[in-house]
């Protein structure tokens, strides 16, 4: 697959995780948050791609983010970007491969992204009411990067296989070893 | 990438991102309203979906069920006919004697109905979005109504969408009456500390306001966004602020504003 379709790629999915997280109710009917699908695409986009994919994330994600929002437009660009920037400068020391890792620097991001937000929204001047309940919603954003994020990175997989050439398999067939039998 | 294209981009993007920051209100909620609408084609399908899967439910319901839902329909609607008469009546004798008195005519509402589409991104807002604009008459500031009475006011308004500012975001504060006692206040934020998305918060009341529990909260009309007598919610608890100085109020709302589907508009 080429690096374009991969960056367009990433840029959907990235417009489909704000899609559901505006669309989908039902976490924040029984939860009192919505779930965080952005953060985890940008992990996968940071870790899996060489190239600027994460980057593309970042602010397409981040504008498409907050078009859907009362945040200021344009709030939430920084955040993916900072942390976007972060995983894809310490790509080669981290163990991506593993579905823990994974998770652990879902929770991490999910954790971050949404405080750096916060932190943009307070200081640009709006003040959203604080207390008990941000913080439970905080709880939910960061535990559900943990675990989206590993799903992430197989549906990632999945939607490569989709794009990309089958594999052939291997085989231990060598035509110089091959016995023929019979009259010839 | 190497390390100084890095640097570059970042300073690319620093700058879109204080350029966004700095555009004044009215450009950036008509960009913010254009970006949206990439997808407006996305929660048309999700609403074909919906009535797809709600059809497919119909298909499925026993027409026993439906015959004896039917029928129960039939009687509320028997019994809320009769009430519209009565009401009917007592409209037409208020009008007879605001002529008697001399005062200003007050016109019926106009509804709009709209159905929610989608739900602010961001959890620190109470902000929905409906498929209904300017195009269907919204304009901003407009009172938002749930069958069970007041959820908001409408914030941006596009041609086709629009933004409801929910009761209990720090941007909709609301003028309000306690009915029992004739006690003014604003309804502000959610009570703080709970998970009830339904108890906000009731402030500016007297000190010695003889508040109950169960009394009911109707907005005022005062401050000129929403009009008087739309019900509200009722008042669960309160206690003494400000070392005594007033009173402040835990109000439950009617209308579960996290569950909303369809709403209607109050137009002008």
């Amino acid at each position: 697959m080429s690096a374009a379709t991969r960056h367009v790629l990433f840029v959907l999915l990235a417009l489909l995780a704000v899609f559901v997280t505006a669309a989908w109710n039902l976490p924040r009917a029984w939860l009192g948050s919505p779930l965080s699908l952005l953060p985890p695409v940008l992990v996968c986009a940071a870790l899996q791609e060489q190239g600027s994919a994460w980057q593309w994330v970042a602010v397409v994600g981040g504008l498409a983010r907050d078009s859907l929002s009362l945040d200021p437009l344009g709030v939430s660009i920084l955040p993916l970007y900072l942390t976007g920037w972060f995983l894809s400068s310490h790509r080669e020391l981290l163990l991506s491969e593993l579905a823990f890792a994974q998770a652990i620097l879902g929770l991490a991001v999910g954790a971050a992204v949404p405080l750096l937000t916060l932190g943009l929204v307070v200081a640009s001047g709006d003040v959203p009411a604080m207390g008990g309940r941000l913080f439970w919603q905080w709880l939910v954003l960061t535990v559900s990067g943990g675990l989206i994020t590993p799903a992430m990175f197989r549906i990632w997989r999945r939607v490569e296989a989709w794009f990309a050439h089958p594999m052939i398999p291997s085989t231990s067939f060598r035509e110089d070893r091959e016995i023929l039998r019979g009259k010839y | 990438m190497s390390v100084r294209p890095q640097w570059l981009t970042f300073g690319g993007v620093m700058l879109l991102v204080l350029v966004l920051l700095n555009l004044p209100q009215a450009a950036s909620s008509r960009l913010r309203l254009v970006l949206g609408t990439v997808y407006l084609p996305l929660f048309g399908a999700t609403r074909v979906a919906g009535t797809v899967v709600a059809r497919a439910e119909d298909a499925l319901t026993p027409r026993g069920l439906l015959l004896r839902r039917n029928q129960e329909l039939e009687d509320e609607n028997r019994g809320l006919h009769a009430r519209l008469l009565q009401a009917e009546e007592a409209l037409e004798e208020n009008a007879r004697l605001r002529s008697l008195l001399g005062w200003r005519e007050v016109s019926p509402w106009r509804l709009q109905a709209a159905r929610v589409i989608a739900r602010d991104t961001a959890s620190w807002w109470r902000t929905v979005y409906i498929d209904a604009g300017t195009r269907d008459g919204l304009k901003p500031d407009l009172p938002v109504l749930a069958a069970e009475g007041l959820v908001g006011r409408l914030g941006a308004v596009g041609p086709v969408s629009s933004e409801v500012i929910l009761i209990g975001d720090p941007k909709c504060r609301v003028a309000v009456v306690v009915r029992e006692v004739g006690e003014n206040g604003v309804l502000t934020t959610l009570s703080p500390g709970v998970l009830d998305h339904r108890l906000v918060d009731l402030t500016h009341l007297a000190r010695n306001t003889a508040l109950q529990p169960g009394q009911t909260v109707f907005t005022s009309g005062l401050g000129g966004v929403f009009p008087a007598g739309l019900p509200v919610g009722t008042v669960v608890d309160w206690r003494s602020v400000g070392y005594g100085l007033y009173t402040e109020a835990r109000v439950k709302l009617h209308a579960d504003t996290s569950r909303l589907r369809e709403v209607m508009v109050v137009l002008p």
